[in-house]
This record gives structure tokens, C-alpha cells and sequence, in this order.
């Protein structure tokens, strides 16, 4: 079953204390970073720190992912071809701009699996979009890679390179936003919205939530642990939806039982689109812990 | 060697120790009855008029007969931003006397220079609920102090002094407001610090009694919080306390989200035990998840129109707030640990001073602690029979204090231990803790953010927890998924020497505390 990756919370890879205590806060999938939130004297400590913390902490099936140094700065490559060993399998790569971005990180790939003994094609990749460039060349880098499982929106660096102001109401992200949500849509891989980093302002925070999922965002990042219950919460689907859901799914079963091609429900055919979405609602649901 | 037993909890205990003589071990903690009569002061009078104020300190240690040998007697209401005992042992040292036993209330990092007393010999004995910074260092790893320091609880101290086991020859109160005739309150003055609750007994107990203060208020100090009846002298001095280290504005809750989950779950387990109704009573020590524990039982009180008793203990102005909503019809306090509480005391008669006699001494006819129904407690360590630490740190080393806890623990209808499953590096679930505070008998359960565990004595609220949705595990597991991430913890290297002893509320010695050799 896909992945749900409704919340992904930010643990800076140099503090001991929340690395191992931030599966107590049940995120769908925790970010180590290696990039913003450690200083240049650090990468090396951290990315230390990290690759223990993967070989001996239980994350007790929460997805584990790496936001590590760009492949352009002189930690990037070393970082990947550390954690990868160490058995990390997803890599969020920041300050994706083109599908050669994504392509070089995939060869790279490619190579550490068979240096390694590892699957081939089992590390998977999250493209980080922070640039207007980024946004632009979006449907490129959603399928650079039989490796992408998602792509995510950065807003801080993206209103600096578009050269506005952040706003509460957020209008100089809603093309961007949607422009993501389409190319990882098209691609079939989840789309993930910015971080909010206000978490003192939860009325907020929930606001911008409800605009993610309206939009078609798959998920949020999140900085802070008190940020992931609001988010479960937004995304967590009503009964009326559960129920719709499991009964198209009820259809596709008794179809199939009976070697139905077409399949409906209450008259109306139950396609492709229908499915997907109604697989969506009992993955959440199961999620919610409400099925 | 001194003859040693073993005690109720399998600690090794000492039956005699030079300098404080026989020793009785830990027999379980409802199984020691009292005997004998209540200590008794002198008889004494009065004149007509009199006068009561004297010229400083050391005329006050004149008055009252200072002498080698003697025990004198403080509060610990100004906390870290106490200047009495130093000012009084000072003078006490010029003065040329030895071999004075500090019998206080608590001791803090302010105290520090009661060291180098020690080392002089002006000082020989210390008996107190806790002592942190410096001095309990030196004690514990230079052994600094040759007698051992007892540890009391707050109930177990008024015990001790009713009973006679500790005799009180001078208490200095600190006070925030006094007239000349010797009525003192806490609610006034520069240092005011509400609750005069830990000073109460040493007044009444004591042979002679110096009121201390640096407000001077005219005839008669009202509210009395201690009353002129039992107090021999007023001495004014400059300053007697930094309000800074007596109390903080305002108590906030915790923001750190691991303490708020481990609070959140323990409202759980304390909603799912059933005694959150009409009518019930309530405690939370001080300390991070504790007291926000208070904040999720307060969204459930308001939601369900749930109307408490009393709340207990030292107060914060969250539990004033929660009072002033009419959420809880008393506050019994025994000590104020901020503004809000202070003026709260002293405006609202809701609001009431408790000593700590009527707080949590095990041998009066009844004690507040035996009426509560909840307590909430944190732990420095909690071993796998549910002892619990609260006195010593990882290193072995006193930074802590007995406080309510042990007196708490046993009166309560339901006492649950919250605290993290590490702290730093170190798991908090242990085999054997360093030192035995509260016996494992009187906890009923221990919540972290991992899970839950409970005492295998209470069947039924494991059965209640589990119906709630509550991660319950056995101890072991807690403490195999705590080991599981920091490894075991050495064993603290530790000589033979004995420096301190855990004195039970009920006077029988439930651990020592060694020397802790690095």
C-alpha cells in the first residue's frame, strides 16, 4: 500500500535527544537534516550522528527520510553515499531546479546499490522545489526518476527568488502551489507543502493545512511536533467519506469476483479516477486509526 | 563495623550511627506505630507591655543562650533567595560556637557557603528535606560533614519535631512581615512569599523562637500566620531575602512537547481510573509534565461541569486560576511558588495556609495528604519495584529534595509517576534506584511517552488503562525499550561511607545515601 505522507516532520540531525524521541510524536515520515539547520563546521558531526542513529535507533515503521547538502555543495555526495550505507532509503534533495538535478542524484544512486549490494531501485527520492525555476521545470523533475515518491514546495526561498513578501493569505504561492500539485499529480507521487513556521500560531497553521489539502497536497513538512495532530486532523476524512469509500471499494471486489470489466455503483460506472480516490480516503482513514 | 538489617525494601541499614544514635529500618510503609508522648517545651510568661525587638542577630544568639552543640532551626519559603541562614551561621561562627546542627526546612544553591562552616567545624550536623548546588556535592563526594545528613520529608519533618526525635534550641523564621511583638505573616513586605506552611511547626516546637525580618509593620501583623504566642524575639535586619529567588511572576505550563504528550497521557490514566468526579481532590508536584497535567484535567473538568474539592501542595497560579474558575472550592497551600499564588493568599479566603504538620505528618489524627485522590509526582529515576528517586542525580551525588513526595505517595487514592523515559542519555527506568525516596508499595503507576506501567498490586487500573486505549506494559518492557536505546548504566562507584539517611515519613530509615567515589 502507498505510503501516507501526511505529516513529515524536520529533526535537525545534531540533537541526540530528538532524534531518538521524535517517533514518540507518530509523524507519517521523519526528515533528518543535514542542510539548513546544521552549521558548516558541522555537516561532518551531524552526518555522523546520523548514521549511528539510523543503524541503532527502532523508528518503529515511521518513513525515514534525509534532507541532505545539495550534490553541488562539497558535503552532498559524501552524505548520500554515508546514509545510504547506514540503510537509509529515501533522500529529500533540496533545491531541486532541473530534471538533471534529479538525474545526477539517480545515477549516483544507482551506483551505491551495486557498490553496496543493495536493491536496485529501492532508494527512493523526494525532490525538494524552493526556486521559481523549480516550479517552472516542476513536471520534469516529478519524472526524472523511477525513484520519485513525491515532490515538496519550499516557500520561504521560493517568495525570495519571485521577489515578494510571504503573506498570511498566501496568494504569491497559489500558482505554485497548484503548479505542484498537477506535475506530481501527472506523475502519480505525492505532493508536500511547505513548512509554516510560525508554531506559535496553531489558528493559523490549521488555516494553511486546510488550504493544502484543498489544493491537493498529499501532505505538509512540519518543524515542530505540536504542528502533526492539526495536520492528522485536516486530513483525517469524515464518516460519510469512509463509508462512500469502502463501499466502491466493496464494488471493485464483487466485480472482480464475478470477472466484471466495467464496474458501478448506484448506476453510475466507478472508474479509474473514482478508485484512486476512494483508496485514498481508507488509506487516510486507516491512518486516522478511524478504520 | 556497625551492626546492619536489612530493611522492608532490602536496603541495607545501619542500627546505630555515632552522633545520632539507634536507628530503626523501614518496616513498609504503613507498619510503624508511634509511641510516646509529644515533645513539650518549657513553660514561660510574660509581662505587661514587654518588648520583644533586639538589637541584631548576634544579640538575638546571646539571648537565647547560643551555645556548642545546639540545633537551630529555618524555613526554605525564600527558596533560592534565602540570606538567613547564612547571616545567622556567620555570626554563629564569630561568635566562636561549634558543632551546630542546621535542622532546615530545605537547603539551596544559595547556602553554599554553609561548606566552609563544615570544614571549620561550626557546623556538624544537617538535617533537611533537600539540598541542591554545591553543598550537597561536598557532602556527598568529599564528605565533608562526618555525621550523615538526614533526609525528611515534609510531613516526616513536623513528625520528627513533635515527636522529639529532633529537638529544636532556637528557631530563626524568616519573615516577610512581623510586628514587634512577634506576629508574623507571609503575604507582605518585600519577600513576600504567601504560605508560611514549613515554618509552623519549628515555632511551635522550639525552645526559643527569633522572628527575622526586614518589614517591621505596626502592632498587630495581620493576617498572623504565626502568632506572638510562640515567639521569643524580633530581630530587624537589613535585608533578610532576594525576591528574585523567592518566587517568579507567574507559573507557566511546559511548551516542550514531550513533556506535554507524557502530561496529556497521564490525564489519561488518571481520567480512566474513575476518580475525576464531583468532589475530588488533587495534587501535582512541581517540575515539567507535573503540573501540566493539571491543564489537560482542567479541559476536562470545564467540558464535562466537574467540580473539585481541594487542590494541595505548593501552588502556582495555574491551580489559582483554576480556583478563581470555580473549578476547585479550596486550595489548601503549604508553600507559594509564585506571585499569583502570593496575592491569591493573601485576597482570596479560598485560599488557604496550611502548616506542614497539617499538610503530611503521618502521626497527628489526620493528615491532608491521606484525604487526596490524586496525586501526580515526577521521578529523577523509578527502579522495576516502583521505588522511586528523587534525592540523588545519575552520578549519586544529593541535588534534589524528599519534599511531599514519600507523604503524597501514601496518602493518595491513586499516585502516578510521570517523567520521560530518558533524560539526555540516561534511561530513567533503572533496576534499582540510587536512593530510595518514596517505596515502590505506594505508586500505582508510571507514565512516560512510551508507555504506561502499572504496580502489579493494582489489577484493576491496568484493567481501567487498557480499556481506555493506554499503552500499558509491564515495567521491564519500559525499561528493556529505555536500555534498548542508552545501553545499561554503570553502577555508581560508591565507598562505605555513609553521608546521608533517608529518614521515612514515619521515622524508620528507608535507605543511605555514600559516598560517592569518581
Amino acid at each position: 500500500m502507498r505510503s501516507l505522507r501526511r505529516t513529515m516532520l524536520f529533526v535537525p540531525a545534531n540533537n541526540p535527544n530528538m532524534m531518538v524521541n521524535a517517533v514518540v510524536f507518530r509523524p507519517d515520515a521523519i526528515i533528518f537534516d543535514l542542510e539548513d539547520a546544521i552549521a558548516l563546521r558541522e555537516k561532518d558531526s551531524a552526518r555522523d550522528l546520523l548514521v549511528e542513529a539510523l543503524k541503532t535507533v527502532d523508528y518503529e515503521g515511521i518513513e525515514i527520510l534525509v534532507r541532505v547538502n545539495p550534490l553541488y555543495t562539497p558535503f552532498g555526495e559524501t552524505d548520500v553515499r554515508e546514509l545510504v550505507k547506514a540503510g537509509l532509503r529515501n533522500i529529500r534533495l533540496p533545491m531541486t531546479e532541473t530534471k538533471e538535478d534529479i538525474e545526477k542524484l539517480d545515477a549516483l544512486l544507482w551506483e551505491l546499490e551495486k557498490e553496496n549490494d543493495i536493491e536496485p531501485g529501492s532508494v527512493k527520492i523526494l525532490g525538494a522545489i524552493e526556486t521559481a525555476k523549480g516550479v517552472i521545470n516542476a513536471p520534469g523533475i516529478a519524472t526524472a526518476s523511477t525513484r520519485m515518491v513525491g515532490i515538496s514546495f519550499g516557500a520561504e526561498d521560493f517568495t525570495r527568488t519571485i521577489g515578494a513578501e510571504r503573506s498570511k493569505g498566501g496568494q504569491e504561492l497559489f500558482v505554485a502551489r497548484s503548479q505542484i500539485v498537477l506535475a506530481a499529480a501527472a506523475a502519480g507521487i505525492d505532493a508536500i507543502d511547505t513548512v509554516f513556521a510560525d508554531v506559535e500560531d496553531i489558528e493559523g497553521f490549521r488555516r494553511e493545512v486546510e488550504s493544502a489539502k484543498a489544493l491537493g497536497f498529499a501532505g505538509k513538512s512540519v518543524i515542530h511536533p505540536s504542528q502533526i495532530p492539526v495536520v492528522h486532523d485536516v486530513f483525517t476524512p469524515t464518516m460519510e467519506e469512509v463509508e462512500k469509500a469502502l463501499r466502491v471499494m466493496q464494488a471493485i471486489e464483487d466485480a472482480e469476483k464475478r470477472g466484471l470489466g466495467v464496474i458501478s455503483l448506484d448506476g453510475k460506472m466507478v472508474d479509474a479516477p473514482v478508485v484512486a480516490r476512494a483508496a485514498k480516503v481508507v488509506r487516510l482513514a486507516k491512518g486516522a486509526k478511524i478504520l | 563495623m556497625n551492626n546492619t538489617v536489612k530493611n522492608a525494601i532490602g536496603r541495607e541499614i545501619p542500627l546505630f550511627i555515632e552522633g545520632i544514635g539507634k536507628l530503626k529500618a523501614f518496616q513498609g510503609a504503613y507498619n510503624n506505630m508511634p509511641e510516646g508522648l509529644k515533645h513539650g517545651t518549657k513553660l514561660t510568661r510574660a509581662f505587661k507591655g514587654g518588648e520583644k525587638c533586639l538589637w541584631d542577630l548576634k544579640d538575638s544568639l546571646k539571648k537565647c543562650g547560643i551555645k556548642d552543640g545546639m540545633t537551630l532551626s529555618f524555613h526554605h519559603h525564600f527558596r533560592n533567595g534565602d540570606f538567613l541562614v547564612n547571616q545567622v551561621i556567620d555570626e554563629v561562627a564569630k561568635m566562636g560556637i561549634k558543632d551546630i546542627t542546621i535542622f532546615a526546612s530545605s537547603l539551596q544553591g544559595v547556602h553554599k557557603p554553609l561548606i566552609e562552616h563544615i570544614k571549620n567545624g561550626v557546623v556538624t550536623g544537617i538535617e533537611t528535606s533537600g539540598i541542591r548546588g554545591e553543598l550537597g556535592e561536598a557532602i556527598t563526594k568529599d564528605h565533608i560533614l562526618k555525621k550523615p545528613v538526614i533526609i525528611r520529608s515534609h510531613g516526616g519533618r513536623p513528625r520528627a519535631i513533635a515527636a522529639g526525635d529532633s529537638k529544636i534550641d532556637i528557631a530563626f523564621l524568616a519573615a516577610p512581615a512581623a510586628d514587634r511583638y512577634g506576629n508574623v505573616n507571609g503575604v507582605e513586605g518585600p519577600t513576600a512569599c504567601g504560605s508560611m506552611g514549613y515554618a509552623m511547626a519549628d515555632a511551635e516546637y522550639a525552645e526559643k523562637v527569633v522572628v527575622v525580618t526586614d518589614y517591621l509593620v505596626d502592632y498587630p501583623a495581620t493576617p498572623v500566620s504565626i502568632p506572638q504566642t510562640l515567639v521569643d524575639y524580633v530581630v530587624k535586619v537589613e535585608k533578610i531575602g532576594d525576591p528574585t529567588g523567592i518566587v517568579s511572576g507567574a507559573t507557566r505550563i511546559t511548551k516542550n512537547p514531550l513533556e506535554l504528550m507524557i502530561a496529556e497521557e497521564a490525564s489519561k490514566a488518571v481520567i480512566a481510573s474513575g476518580l475525576v468526579k464531583e468532589g475530588f481532590s488533587f495534587q501535582a508536584g512541581t517540575g515539567g509534565p507535573s503540573l501540566a497535567v493539571a491543564h489537560f484535567l482542567r479541559k476536562k473538568m470545564v467540558q464535562d461541569g466537574i467540580k473539585g474539592s481541594f487542590a494541595a501542595g505548593g501552588t502556582t497560579g495555574y491551580l489559582v486560576d483554576m480556583l478563581n474558575e470555580g473549578l476547585f472550592k479550596t486550595l489548601l497551600d503549604v508553600q507559594c511558588f509564585d506571585l499569583k499564588a502570593v496575592e491569591s493568599i493573601k485576597t482570596n479566603p479560598n485560599h488557604v495556609e496550611m502548616s506542614a504538620d497539617f499538610y503530611a505528618n503521618p502521626h497527628n489524627k489526620g493528615c491532608v495528604a491521606n484525604q487526596l485522590d490524586i496525586m501526580i509526582l515526577s521521578a529523577t529515576e523509578i527502579d522495576v519495584d516502583f521505588n522511586v528517586n528523587v534525592i540523588t542525580g545519575s552520578n549519586g551525588v544529593i541535588m534534589g529534595a524528599s519534599g511531599g513526595h514519600s507523604d503524597t505517595a501514601a496518602g493518595a487514592k491513586l499516585s502516578i509517576v510521570v517523567a520521560p523515559l530518558l533524560r539526555g542519555r540516561l534511561p530513567i527506568i533503572v533496576d534499582e534506584v540510587t536512593t530510595v525516596i518514596t517505596p515502590g508499595e505506594t505508586i500505582d503507576a508510571v507514565v512516560t511517552e512510551r508507555g504506561v506501567a502499572v504496580n502489579p498490586a493494582r489489577k484493576e487500573l491496568e484493567d481501567q488503562f487498557r480499556a481506555a486505549g493506554l499503552n500499558v506494559m509491564s515495567i521491564e518492557e519500559l525499561k528493556a525499550m529505555a536500555e534498548k536505546l542508552t545501553g545499561k548504566p554503570e553502577r555508581i562507584n560508591t565507598s562505605g561511607e555513609i553521608v546521608g539517611l533517608v529518614e521515612y515519613r514515619d521515622g524508620t530509615i528507608i535507605d543511605v545515601i555514600r559516598r560517592v567515589v569518581e
